[in-house]
């Protein structure tokens, strides 16, 4: 057990905790943010997906040592209440059915929306195409990526 | 505060109606003086929209302000909510009438009360909003100011209820938003797996392999080195209707601990010897199962046998699917703390009223000393039917002091999960001068999901498993040909031997009956050089109301889908229909790579299910079943080698991913009936219709789930020397 400072959400937090635990875990277990899900724990599904220094990441594939120091956004950090313009065309687009992958679905459409705020069907496609929706809310998502790049 | 309990009746689909009294926790809905009301869903909300349709239920006979309504979920009281469980597509149609029932009732109490409160006659008064209206004054009082008084009057009797005609309605056939969608968008949503109580520790469960087999030695010395490893013990297996594996437990501080715990185990398993079964095996079986004899005829019209040797010619041919996963996104877990008296579950479930009593018994308590807190669950689609993840989590706690949460990993969920059937089906049709069928005949082989199941006082018990017609009934449902008009029909059933655990999957038997009936029809289409779509409305007789509803969802699906326009090389549509209670069809559009690749381009449906109570939540969930039937039709399997399963997580049970999600548009055909459901609905048809539009474009006809890229080559070499591929294989002539 090693002790690790974070900004997580804006707060700066310390912890000590096994070095080689996946942020997934110090997020759900140490912290009680649970909006991050496990769904694979092989990068292979989304579920899991934060912001690390703004850019999204499989949370189960980092591992706390190496983010001592940076700024971890997870799903309750993205906006308080639902108004970043994801999370409103999500609304819109009524996108979520059990919901479970959604938080991750959301914080990897943001990061695509910062980095590139027009994105052709064909970028959003190669950058969602990581994260798993089993309920199959893919169709919904594609409209509610192209509703929040333009303007809602 | 003061709460409004509301207690009601049930509907009638429960046979008796009961009236209880106020101020008992068995209120469907609550309404407080700051008019909030809250109403309590019966129903979990497991993505279907459960929460969301039965919300607009109650509000529309309430005439509720909708911004003024939530929902949380009903306590597990079977005995004032037996309706907690939910399947087969049916939560709508059980709910209509009885939560609209629900809202007159309250929505009565509400204008008698304001009625008293103005010493005004009830008829001169008018629920609207959220408020009472006196009529004639213009006077107005919110369900909030009335809640008190309301509270204290005796409940309209039943006969009273007057539910509104469709056309008044205001909230039902609307498209309505989620009442869970803020939550799911934000994180806060909590599922099963995002219980915390304070004290609580984590656990997983180092299970066998290979199914049926036992511990034979473990050493946990290395776990307890792990920091935040604090017990490691064995599991048992428990009886069959459980289906646990056992095993060995791993509790610790936190799911990581206990994850590295459970990874420095040394473990060792009592091997199968002859090694157990594999995928082979039961394909071999199969075979034989198509042609030996059945253990039970489930359809025989007219003479199928007499009508087929007596035809101008014969068509055969075997479809076959494999095991499928579940694989919800969120893997099975449960949280329990095991007091002196009483037993406390959080569990993301299907069957909350089943767990508790599972777990009663287990425990040896009453059910009432069994508390059951449903949460959303992260997807189910059959697999939270099953209550081994709670008895588990169970076993661990009952060692415990404190609560545990019990976490599968992927992995454990993957190769420990309730598979959809195997199964094998050989369809044998009769044809007369013209190609149309006079006789048909199926056969359907699988690996009952009743010989691995069992139910507390419900459906089966032992008895009843060594009937015919309980194992077959699970497993041939879908495979009629009604309301095609062929004369003789046989449908009839054997079952295969298998260790695999199987259960619910998304539409039971009808996620694989229509794959084989509907592609039969399409080779007998073609065999007849008819359209598909032509001669399956040819053999829907003109004047039965069955075939007009399929005659309508076929055409309308067709129309929107564009039906035999033009199409550029190796592109092609294929069409798919069911007929139930909701009426569907389905056109797909493919395009098949130069390498063999399957890319779903567009898919129409059309669908009938009465009434659509919340038009948009019909549609999702449709596109969903879509998505989720694409996994199986073009991705992914569960195969069995040495007695267990082979995959283990996303790489080699590759779900469906956006890239290769088409563009769906789904009609809706307007209905006043009552309400039928599409939980399912989806998912059925969606692999006929693409394996017909794989036909339509390369002309080499699918007849084995999941769909061979290898074979769909272009110039793939098929020469009489070569052996024929194996999507082709099963058809002979007879």
């Amino acid at each position: 057990m090693k002790p690790v400072t974070l900004t997580v959400n804006e707060r700066t937090v310390t912890l000590r905790v096994d070095p080689q635990m996946p942020l997934l875990w110090l997020l759900r277990d140490s912290l009680g943010l649970t909006g991050t899900k496990y769904g694979c724990g092989i990068g292979l599904c989304g579920a899991c997906t934060v912001h690390l220094d703004g850019v999204a990441v499989r949370s189960c594939q980092v591992p706390a040592e190496s983010i001592a120091g940076r700024k971890v956004t997870t799903i309750e950090g993205l906006s308080g209440d639902a108004s970043h313009p994801v999370q409103r065309a999500w609304i819109v687009e009524q996108v979520p059915q059990c919901g479970y992958c959604q938080s991750g679905q959301i914080m990897q459409a943001a990061s695509l929306l910062a980095e590139n705020p027009h994105p052709t069907r064909a970028q959003i496609e190669a950058a969602m195409s990581g994260n798993l929706c089993r309920c199959g809310t893919y169709q919904r998502i594609r409209r509610a990526i192209e509703r929040a790049a333009a303007g809602g | 505060m003061l709460a409004f309990h509301w207690p009601s009746s049930r509907g009638s689909q429960h046979g008796a109606t009961t009236v209880a009294c106020a101020g008992a926790p068995n209120a469907w809905l609550r309404i407080t003086p700051d008019n909030r009301i809250a109403i309590l869903a019966e129903k979990p909300e497991l993505g279907q929209g459960a929460w969301t349709y039965s919300a607009m239920m109650v509000a529309e006979e309430l005439e509720a302000d909708w911004s003024t309504v939530s929902v949380r979920q009903a306590p597990t009281i079977p005995s004032i909510y037996p309706g907690l469980h939910t399947g087969g597509s049916g939560g709508v149609a059980a709910s209509f009438h009885h939560l609209r029932t629900v809202g007159d009732q309250a929505r009565e109490l509400l204008l008698r009360a304001a009625a008293a409160h103005w010493r005004v006659p009830r008829r001169e008064c008018s629920a609207r909003n959220g408020a009472i209206l006196h009529i004639p004054s213009g006077r107005v009082l919110s369900f909030g100011e009335l809640a008190c008084a309301a509270a204290r009057l005796r409940p309209p009797p039943l006969e009273s209820v007057r539910l509104k005609p469709s056309s008044e309605f205001r909230y039902i056939g609307r498209a309505m938003p989620r009442v869970d969608a803020h939550g799911k968008v934000t994180g806060a949503a909590r599922f099963g797996i995002d219980v915390r109580v304070p004290g609580m520790l984590y656990a997983v469960i180092a299970r066998c392999p290979h199914f049926g087999g036992r511990l034979a030695h473990f050493d946990a010395a290395a776990s307890y080195r792990v920091p935040g490893v604090r017990m490691v013990f064995p599991v048992l297996p428990l009886p069959r209707r459980f289906n646990t594996a056992g095993g060995v437990a791993v509790v610790a501080e936190s799911t990581w601990a206990a994850l590295q715990g459970r990874a420095a185990l040394s473990v060792r398993w009592h091997e199968e010897r002859p090694a157990g079964e594999g995928s082979e095996d039961i394909h071999r079986l199969a075979e034989a199962g198509a042609a030996g004899p059945a253990i039970y005829v489930a359809v025989d019209r007219g003479n199928a046998r007499r009508a087929l040797r007596f035809a101008a010619s014969r068509w055969q041919a075997d479809y076959e699917s494999p095991f499928q996963a579940h694989a919800t996104m969120e893997p099975m877990n449960a949280t329990v703390h095991v007091r002196r008296e009483s037993i406390e579950v959080w569990a993301p479930t299907q069957f909350a009223d089943e767990i508790q009593a599972e777990i009663a018994s287990l425990a040896r308590l009453a059910a009432r000393q069994v508390v059951v807190h449903t949460t959303f669950c992260g997807g189910s689609f059959g697999r939270r039917y099953q209550w081994d993840y709670a008895a588990e989590a169970w076993q661990v706690a009952a060692q415990l002091r404190q609560p545990v949460q019990l976490v599968w990993t992927r992995e454990d969920d993957m190769q420990h999960d309730f598979y959809r059937p195997y199964n094998y089906q050989r369809l044998c049709a009769g044809l007369d001068g013209s190609g149309y069928p006079v006789a048909w005949l199926t056969r359907v082989v699988t690996t009952p999901i009743a010989a691995t199941n069992l139910y507390t006082d419900r459906v089966e018990t032992p008895e009843r498993l060594r009937d015919p017609a309980t194992i077959a009934a699970l497993e041939w449902f879908g495979a009629d040909v009604t309301p095609y008009a062929i004369a003789n029909c046989r449908i009839d059933y054997a079952p295969l031997k298998s260790r695999v655990p199987r259960s619910w999957w998304r539409g039971v038997s009808s996620s694989y009956t229509p794959f084989a009936k509907e592609c039969f029809i399409d080779e007998l289409a073609h065999r007849a050089g008819r359209d598909p779509l032509q001669f399956r409305l040819e053999l829907l007789p003109e004047n039965e109301s069955a075939a007009r509803r399929l005659r309508a969802v076929l055409q309308l699906a067709a129309r929107v889908a564009g039906w035999g326009s033009p199409l550029p090389d190796r592109h092609g549509r294929g069409i798919a229909c069911r007929f139930g209670s909701t009426v569907h069809a389905q056109v797909a559009e493919v395009h098949v790579l130069e390498d063999g690749t399957v890319r779903v381009l567009r898919v129409v449906g059309a669908v009938d299910c009465g009434l659509a109570v919340n038009p948009d939540g019909v549609q999702a969930t449709i596109e969903g079943g879509i998505n989720f039937g694409l996994t199986a039709a073009l991705c992914a399997q569960i195969t069995i080698e040495r007695g267990g399963v082979a995959q283990s997580n996303f790489h080699d049970y590759p779900v469906l991913r956006l890239h290769q999600a088409p563009l769906i548009d789904v009609h809706i055909v307007p209905s006043a009936e009552s309400p039928s459901g599409v939980g399912e609905l989806g998912a059925m048809l969606i692999a006929p219709a693409v394996a017909n539009a794989v036909f339509a474009a390369t002309g080499i006809r699918v007849r084995r789930l999941p769909i061979a890229a290898r074979e769909l080559r272009r110039n793939e070499p098929r020469g009489a020397s070569q052996p024929p591929p194996a999507n082709d294989r099963a058809a002979v002539r007879s």
